[in-house]
């Protein structure tokens, strides 16, 4: 993997040999990827592939799902997250999520804040910090004034970003999103995709999209996954590289019929 | 295919088709509402003419009813106190004991328990709501008030006590509570829980600070149906709270509550339209309004503190 600067690149995430089962049904397997500090990894692949899936493992958020289990590893800063000793809920303080629905709590949009920085023991200055918060999101000029309207009262765009201002508040190292802007209009998508160019300069975003043209213009990196194997098929990254070869010269040939549109 | 298409255009009519089927459903659906209500009606019209005879025999007025404090039909004494404060005292034992556990079993079903366990306590809950309420009026008579009286001993504690009505009341209540308080937390969109626990939130407070607040309208609604039961609960206090109206605030003593007044006296002979009969209507309406005024008062904290989440 090249990079610009001469240093050695630092890795947050890296998976190894990674495996996902849904109880019986493995849907993810052989994942050996790692994901660079302060940069955007793109996630793309048919649907049904296990985008969301490898996505949800890398803060433990699939094991709110009855059932699933993990082998290989998730090395997160040099820890497996998926040690005994380890605390889920401290994973997801460090490695917050961004959904594709947009999904603020039934509270003001000041409280959306405000709580989840709460319950981490945030002490101080409440307005302070959700005015940062929101201007971090590129929302603060839009809600200024109304501050204690519930999230739920702005429009769809609107709330993702609440979303991703709230998620950034609590000041997470990395920022996974599952298609943060398959329901927005292309403006709305357009705003979302300058944020994380402005976010990327404090943290890491893993992002899993559809959109082909947004993963080409936003990301560094791209990791392509597909179905695969015989019988009872498994999604894996058949290829994980820089964006900009990925999308001019892919080298697994699945890889060059996805991202021109040639794939079923 | 394309001629088809074009085909179909051309003689395609805007006009409204009869659908019958809709047009009866739709019918029927609306005789049901409107029949229910009619009942209702029905049974506040009857309740009110029947009290408002009670009130104009001779001896009886409203004022005396509410502010007096001795309910003597034989000598004509009619203050609603006695009756309804030990209504009100073992309903709040009940409540006591029902709302704060049927709230934690319900949480610990809907955001903790795994779906093995949920699906065998769930059924057992049912059960215990299901047992015919004189069952728990003879439980509260031969378990709870012998265990009352070892505990607090037999010169405090009354054979026929308010306590131990009260406390089988909520043991009574506790599934119901449980029940609709479940079913309105499982309601809660799985979103929003996943947005607490993407941020790092722990079960204790995704459950309390997001899912309980999301779902309060159906929690209260809960608590509600719970109160407007232990008011109007019979069997238990019938059996077990003690017969003859006592104008007290202490639980270890017998108590006559409005429906266990109500039972005794009409399972007495009762002629039509004597005083006694007529007393019954009026406290019929009693209740029927201390409800109501629980139903508006709820309403009004609900719409203050829930918090919509679509
Ligand atoms: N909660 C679940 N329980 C069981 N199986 C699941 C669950 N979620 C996903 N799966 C299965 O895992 C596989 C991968 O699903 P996943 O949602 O990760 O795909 P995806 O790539 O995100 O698709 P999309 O692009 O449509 O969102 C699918 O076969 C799906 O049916
Ligand atoms: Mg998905």
């Amino acid at each position: 993997m090249m990079t610009n600067n001469n240093s050695e690149p630092k890795y947050v995430i890296e998976t190894q040999d990674l495996e996902i089962y849904y109880g019986d049904f493995k849907a993810v397997t052989n994942v050996n990827m790692k994901i660079e500090h302060n940069k955007i990894t793109a996630i793309i692949g048919p649907s049904g592939c296990g985008k969301s899936t490898l996505l949800r493992a890398f803060n433990r958020m699939n094991e709110l799902y009855a059932g699933t289990s993990i082998k290989g590893n998730v090395i997160f800063n040099g820890q497996d997250i998926y040690a005994k000793e380890v605390d889920p809920v401290e994973v997801r303080y460090r490695i917050g999520m961004v959904f594709q629905k947009p999904n603020p709590f039934p509270k003001s949009i000041y409280e959306n804040i405000a709580w989840t920085a709460r319950i981490h023991g945030y002490k101080g200055n409440m307005d302070e910090l959700v005015e940062s918060s929101l201007q971090q999101a590129a929302l603060w000029d839009e809600v200024k004034d109304k501050l204690h309207q519930s999230g739920l009262s702005l429009s769809g765009g609107q709330q993702q970003r609440l979303c991703i201002a709230r998620a950034i508040s609590i000041k997470p190292e990395v920022i996974l999103m599952d298609e943060p802007a398959s329901a927005l209009d292309p403006i709305a998508t357009l705003k979302i995709e300058e944020l994380m160019q402005e976010l990327k300069k404090n943290y890491t975003i893993t992002i899993v999209t559809h959109n082909m043209q947004q993963a080409a213009r936003a990301s560094d990196y791209t990791a392509m996954m597909m179905l695969s194997g015989e019988g009872e098929r498994s999604g894996t990254v058949i290829e994980f590289d820089e964006t900009k070869k990925i999308f001019t010269r892919p080298s697994d040939k699945r890889t060059e019929d996805y991202v021109t549109g040639r794939f079923g | 295919m394309a001629e088809l298409t074009e085909k179909k255009l051309s003689t395609m009519s805007l006009r409204r088709r009869p659908r019958w089927g809709e047009t009866i459903i739709q019918g029927l659906l609306f005789f049901s509402g409107f029949f229910s209500i009619f009942i209702t009606f029905g049974i506040v019209y009857e309740l009110g003419k029947e009290a408002l005879l009670f009130f104009q025999m001779p001896g009886v007025d409203l004022l005396s009813t509410i502010t007096t404090t001795e309910w003597k039909p034989h000598v004509n004494k009619f203050g609603i106190w006695p009756l309804l404060t030990s209504t009100l005292l073992t309903s709040t034992i009940a409540m006591t004991i029902a709302i704060p556990l049927g709230m934690s079993v319900a949480i610990y079903l809907s955001e903790y328990a795994s779906p093995r366990v949920r699906s065998t306590l769930k059924p057992i809950l049912e059960v215990l709501a299901g047992i015919p309420t004189i069952v728990y009026g003879y439980f509260a008579l031969t378990f709870m008030t012998p265990l009352l009286r070892q505990i607090f001993g037999s010169d405090v504690v009354q054979i026929y006590n308010t306590a131990s009505a009260g406390l089988v009341m909520g043991i009574l209540i506790l599934p119901l509570i449980t029940s609709m308080t479940e079913d309105s937390l499982s309601a809660v969109p799985r979103s929003l829980r996943e947005a607490a626990y993407g941020m790092g939130a722990t079960k204790l407070e995704v459950a309390v600070q997001i899912v309980v607040p999301a779902a309060l309208s159906g929690i209260a609604a809960a608590i509600i149906v719970g109160i407007s039961r232990a008011i109007g609960e019979t069997m238990i206090v019938a059996v077990a709270a003690g017969a003859g109206p006592n104008f007290t605030l202490n639980p270890f003593i017998g108590a006559e509550t409005i429906t266990g007044h109500i039972v005794r006296i009409s399972g007495g002979d009762l002629s039509y339209d004597s005083i006694d009969y007529n007393s019954i209507f009026a406290l019929g309406l009693f209740l029927f309004l201390t409800t109501l005024v629980l139903n508006i008062i709820s309403q009004a904290i609900v719409r203050r503190f829930r918090e919509v989440y679509e």
